[in-house]
């Protein structure tokens, strides 16, 4: 019923905006996971529904089950859950780059139904081409895009600055540390201008001191570009130092159990994680994931 | 550390990295090993020189024969049949091994049949290509091209299919199209690799020249071993041997050569 209004009305997007909230409302009294998107409702920019995952056959293995979210322009979100959970099948749903069981994702108020660069993303193995240098790595979206040589240039050169690798722009991703390779594929998804920006665990392979270097330097870029993050990870402390708002999600099968504003004003710095706001929100989540991990057991 | 490694544990280290001078001496004291047994046993008429030529005496032959031009002659002959038949080769099995191994739907068919003509003998097939190609150079191309092909496209197959699916979905949150995804992604992921593949099976190419110079071949090393036989022209044997390796080393010189130039961010 959702779909047959969404497809009517989304020749204007202002209009079908108005119209998508008020469906997922209706079809979702419930639903935790709304509130604070529809806070600032000014603009939706991803809006998961209903999304059930199911591997293989009817019996297969349930992955995620029913889970509804949005994400509003401009916020960035968090989603944490233990390993397992589906938290990172959901964001491969929501990239295109598989199909949910049943279920909708919209980006904004376009339905997602395959990969495309509106949806930029940062995976948690390294994914830069080797075959290109850093400069062409980042180059790579605007180049398909079609973009004249001229702005692909500019583009590239204001993100190289911006991840602090303008040095490295030469050096192949063979040449780089992890933390650099990362941060090279932060500036490669940005320089795409997607509408929203997936990122699945992208500093789970790295040190924990790189980690902390590469959350600061995420939220500095994230502060200037404004973008609509959707940021998957199972530590804590990174959701709550990033995030305008936590959802944790059950063990398998997936689904979103709680919902945490982090009311953390911004500019955050590292040491944020020292404050009783910080520690507070902190225990709340632990108790919340303990409880899936003791069920597990 | 305490102690400092001393050179025999480096050596005797696994994976472990030696200078670059200690590698080259230890190559060539491996070929004055391999010459000096030769020479001991030819020379030292442990085996009869009927059986065993001096080294003297194929060098020599080689002399002899590049002073009238025929052993130029008949390494140029051997060199285009092996050259074309392995370039015909790989430009088919390239592109469609990457095929093979991007799309199921192109292994599917292709794969259970070129498993089965992988393992026929080249050599039964000389007969068939003298019945349907003739007895020119076309026919001893052929025969290098069935035994190198086949086993080309199963390895590039390979090379493709091995490429990270995260590359691939990478590329198409950035924009890439499923129909580039090949040529955008996998041929540059998969090339170090092809280069790779396409090194060891020029080798493989080399090993048939012999059974493609077996039938009505006039000229070339293989042939001119074949006619030695014969006449017991052991020392001509030996020679179209050794050229036939060397062209070998020298073939895959070049390759290792233009990998590094091609693909110089692949280890």
């Amino acid at each position: 019923m959702g779909t047959l209004i969404m497809n009517a009305s989304s020749q204007t997007a202002a209009g079908s905006r108005v119209v998508m909230t008020e469906t997922i409302k209706a079809n979702n009294p419930d639903g935790i996971a709304h509130a604070a998107g529809d806070q600032r409702s000014a603009g939706t920019t991803m809006a998961i529904e209903d999304v059930t995952l199911r591997y293989g056959d009817a019996n297969g293995v349930l992955a995620l089950d029913d889970v509804s979210l949005k994400v509003a322009k401009n916020e960035f979100c968090v989603i944490v859950g233990p390993s397992g959970c589906g938290k990172s099948s959901l964001l491969y749903l929501a990239a295109g780059l598989n199909d949910a069981t049943s279920g909708s994702i919209r980006v904004d108020g376009r339905e997602v139904i395959e990969p495309g660069p509106d949806r930029g993303m940062v995976f948690q193995s390294y994914t830069l081409f080797p075959w290109l240098t850093v400069r062409a790595n980042i180059e790579y979206g605007p180049k398909r895009k079609g973009l004249p040589a001229e702005q692909r240039k500019q583009i590239v050169d204001q993100y190289l600055d911006e991840v602090g690798l303008a040095p490295f722009a030469d050096h192949y991703p063979a040449q780089l540390s992890g933390g650099m390779k990362q941060r090279v594929a932060i500036a490669r998804a940005l320089a795409n201008d997607p509408a929203v920006l997936l990122m699945d665990e992208p500093f789970g392979a790295l040190d924990s001191q790189t980690r902390g270097t590469m959350q600061k330097l995420l939220l500095r870029v994230w502060e200037r570009q404004q973008k609509t993050v959707l940021f998957v990870t199972h530590d804590i402390d990174e959701a709550l130092v990033l995030g305008d708002r936590v959802l944790v999600m059950t063990a398998r099968p997936g689904k979103i159990k709680a919902e945490i504003k982090v009311d953390i004003p911004r500019p955050r710095s590292m040491d944020v994680i020292l404050e009783p706001d910080f520690i507070a929100l902190k225990r709340r989540i632990l108790g919340l994931l303990h409880d899936e991990i003791d069920e597990d057991h | 550390m305490a102690q400092r490694r001393t050179a025999w544990t480096r050596l005797t280290t696994p994976f472990a990295n030696i200078p670059a001078t200690t590698a080259t001496t230890l190559a060539l004291a491996m070929w004055i090993a391999v010459i000096g047994g030769w020479a001991l046993l030819s020379y030292g008429r442990v085996v009869p020189n009927m059986f065993l030529p001096t080294p003297g005496t194929v060098l020599q032959t080689a002399y002899r024969m590049s002073l009238d031009g025929s052993l130029f002659y008949h390494t140029f002959t051997s060199a285009k049949v092996v050259i074309l038949g392995f370039i015909v080769s790989s430009l088919i099995a390239v592109p469609l091994g990457l095929w093979m191994g991007t799309y199921r739907a192109v292994q599917a068919p292709l794969e259970p049949l070129v498993n089965f003509i992988r393992y026929l003998p080249v050599t039964s097939f000389v007969p068939l290509f003298i019945l349907w190609i003739g007895i020119g150079i076309e026919q001893r191309i052929a025969v290098i091209f069935f035994g190198t092909f086949f086993q080309q496209l199963v390895m590039i197959s390979d090379c493709a299919r091995s490429v990270s699916r995260d590359l691939v979905n990478a590329s198409y949150t950035l924009g890439t199209k499923r129909s580039e995804a090949v040529w955008h992604v996998i041929f540059p992921a998969a090339l170090p690799a092809i280069l790779d593949t396409l090194r060891v099976t020029m080798g493989w190419a080399w090993t048939y020249l012999v059974v493609a110079e077996l039938v009505a071949a006039s000229s070339g090393l293989g042939y001119i071993s074949l006619k030695a036989m014969r006449g017991f022209q052991v020392d001509v044997i030996f020679m179209a041997i050794a050229a036939i390796g060397l062209l070998g080393l020298i073939t895959d010189t070049a390759f290792r050569i233009l990998r590094a130039r091609v693909a110089p961010w692949a280890p």
